[in-house]
């Protein structure tokens, strides 16, 4: 470690102090060092990790009981189930339409992906819309439109990790607006500005290469010995 | 002097005043021979610094002092700069514990990984140094990363892990339950569907740590996922689970139950320690054999169900397109493959003579059973040498003995597994698939060897 290192090492941890300091439960930013032992000085040996359930219970490893763990709640399932299956399950309630879509877009989507939709290869934002049809040209263009088999996807994923400098912060509302306003540029839907996406329309859409998938045949090279 | 008349109110913020005094402290207990642990900085956070660097940079105090500092050269990444004694027999070596009781490699040794120019620093990959790895275990500190959003920070006391869905009981476990539950320990090596991409239709990156520096292997602990799933009960029309990450990506994949009730592990340890931040501390799904984007880091939420999820990455990205515009969907084992790491490419063979070929070797469906190497080109093979431990969806070094005469060659590996399996030639592989389908190239590897000595990166 150079000096430059300590003095950035001492900086943060030294202003990190009196910010602790003020709350009344401390942030945990790292772990201590083990404890030394009287009379010996060695250092203390791991705590042994405790079964969060309330009780011991009834134990039988053969039958996989061991009193460890919790039964979750729906609360707690609920705080973080945020999938969206093809079929709708998972889709949460709201809806969105074009233009309250058009206007996500160019505030939070477009800075990255384009005011165009076709992405800037610079920022490795890729292109959303256009490519129909170029999936077994040489240079396949693989976008939302053309190679997307459902739009549960486009939905799921724009929800739990868009946009890139503040994840998971679109409401359902904005994510169903949105996905009305990308999937209606593409003209996989219609883009009349009060075109609504909700959880009961978004499953029934038919994306252009739904039927594009097929399961792994490999082993595909005849080369067995 | 009071405190107040050495670093005066009025030029230093608390902050920087505090610091100060720390290191007015910190070094006058090294001086005197005092142990630290009167200073308010954590104990452990000095691990590296000597009597030797503290004098040397003087009191450095913000980074205004640092400019009149004698230049203290940068030990590299892992590596502390320690002196360097003209006679090692003549003088005694640094005392025991001086790196706070956690070692570090020699300053001598600089291997790192290597980052694909990526237009993303969030979503990118960097990969392992595979032409100077010794055996079948791959440092941790080395293991290759593929982030899809960079690389969370957590505390395992505020991590959980929660099994719902078709489940008769949804359970919840923090990470000290997972700890208390019987435990696995298994080799395996992960390799990112996206390895050797780049090589598709031409030869592109130089070295083998370019061309196949997506794969590493670990010892990794943890639970069987299966003690989970029969803690919970299956129910009976459950066919997959979904596995997903606390990464700002959230990252979610799903995983055939057939799968997470075989050999699929909930890892905490790698390599005998806790497993390292980038490779999904504090908890990642660990699927032997399978594609590596699949093993969820992070790991905070399974949930079991009748039918795939059709996450993103498992539509959009990680399916393989094939020249009738058909994507080959859910390729998850990944099939054998071999690389000679020694010689490999960018390297520069000094002279004829004798030397040692050696590579890795591994198989997502089962062990290696034979390794051959040909050095023209594949018109004749020579059975290597598997070097042991031989063991199931791992690294399996091989090596062979080998004269080069100062002729112009061309060396390649070849790998079966257990199944019978024999590694494919890319030819083979684009004659079927094309040249747009980006993931699970497996094929031979080509290294030209110039008379100079060179060694290239060639398609045969």
């Amino acid at each position: 470690m150079s000096i430059r290192d300590l003095t950035l090492a001492c900086a943060v941890a030294i202003a990190a102090g009196p910010l602790a300091a003020q709350n009344n439960e401390p942030e945990r930013t790292s772990a201590a060092l083990p404890e030394t032992l009287e009379g010996t000085g060695e250092r203390a040996p791991m705590t042994p990790p405790r079964s969060s359930a309330n009780e011991v219970g009834v134990i039988d490893p053969t039958a996989n009981q061991f009193g460890i763990g919790q039964i979750a709640t729906e609360e707690e399932i609920a705080a973080i189930d945020i999938d969206a299956m093809p079929d709708g399950r998972g889709l949460p309630a709201g809806s969105g339409t074009y233009a309250e879509g058009k206007q996500v877009y160019s505030e939070t989507c477009a800075a990255c992906h384009g005011s165009d939709l076709r992405g800037i290869s610079a920022l490795g934002a890729p292109r959303l819309i256009g490519g129909r049809g170029t999936l077994a040209d040489d240079n396949p263009i693989k976008t939302v439109e053309s190679y997307w088999p459902y739009a549960s996807t486009l939905f799921d994923y724009v929800h739990r990790s868009m946009p890139m400098d503040s994840p998971g912060s679109l409401t359902a509302e904005e994510v169903y607006a949105v996905s009305a306003y990308i999937l209606g540029r593409s003209g996989i839907i219609d883009d009349d500005p009060d075109a609504a996406l909700d959880g009961d329309s978004l499953p029934d859409i038919e994306m252009p290469n739904v039927d594009g998938f097929v399961p792994d045949p490999r082993p595909d090279v005849n080369t067995t010995e | 002097m009071s405190k107040d008349e050495r670093f005066p109110p009025l030029r230093y913020g608390p902050a920087e005043r505090h610091m100060a005094e720390s290191l007015v402290e910190l070094e006058r207990q090294m001086l005197s021979g005092e142990q630290a642990e009167d200073c308010d900085c954590k104990e452990g956070m000095f691990n590296s610094v000597t009597r030797r660097n503290l004098l040397a940079g003087g009191l450095a105090v913000g980074g205004s002092a640092l400019a009149g500092g004698r230049a203290v050269a940068e030990a590299p990444p892992g590596a502390h700069e320690y002196y360097v004694q003209p006679d090692p027999t003549k003088e005694q070596g640094r005392t025991i514990l001086n790196d706070g009781g956690y070692g570090s490699r020699s300053q001598f040794e600089s291997e790192v990984r290597w980052r694909y120019p990526t237009a993303s620093l969030d979503s990118s990959w960097s990969m392992t140094p595979l032409a100077s790895g010794h055996g079948i275990i791959t440092p941790s500190g080395l293991h290759f990363e593929r982030h899809h959003a960079g690389i969370p920070n957590i505390d395992p006391l505020q991590h959980e892990l929660i099994l719902h869905g078709m489940v008769d009981e949804p359970l919840r476990f923090t990470m000290d339950d997972l700890k208390r539950l019987p435990a696995v320990s298994r080799i395996h090596f992960i390799e990112c569907s996206g390895n050797t991409l780049t090589e598709w239709a031409d030869p592109t990156l130089k070295t083998v740590q370019g061309t196949h520096g997506l794969t590493s292997t670990s010892e990794w602990t943890g639970v069987r996922l299966s003690t989970l799933l029969e803690m919970a009960g299956v129910q009976d029309n459950a066919a997959w689970i979904l596995a997903e990450g606390a990464d700002a990506a959230v990252m979610t994949r799903s995983v055939p139950i057939d799968k997470a009730m075989d050999d699929a592990i909930l890892a905490y340890a790698q390599n005998g320690e806790a497993i390292r931040p980038e490779q999904g501390y504090p908890l990642r799904l660990l699927l032997p054999g399978f594609e590596g984007n699949t093993h969820i880091k992070w790991l905070r939420r399974l949930e079991v169900s009748d039918k795939p999820f059709m996450t993103r990455e498992e539509t959009s990205k990680y399916t393989d397109l094939m020249p009738d515009g058909s994507a080959r969907q859910f390729s998850m084992e990944m099939e054998a493959k071999s690389v000679i790491t020694f010689p490999s490419g960018a390297m520069k063979l000094p002279r004829p003579g004798f030397y040692e070929i050696t590579g890795l070797a591994w198989s997502g469906q089962g062990k290696i059973t034979k390794v051959e190497v040909s050095a023209d080109g594949g018109n004749t093979w020579h059975e290597a040498a598997l070097d042991g431990p031989i063991l199931p969806k791992c690294h399996t070094r091989f090596r062979l003995p080998w004269a080069w005469t100062g002729d112009e060659v061309v060396l390649q590996s070849r790998a079966v597994d257990e199944t019978g399996y024999v590694q494919p030639t890319l030819a083979d592989l684009v004659a079927v698939r094309g040249l747009n389908s980006v993931y699970h190239l497996n094929a031979i590897q080509n290294w030209h060897i110039a008379p100079n000595g060179e060694v290239t990166n060639v398609h045969s």
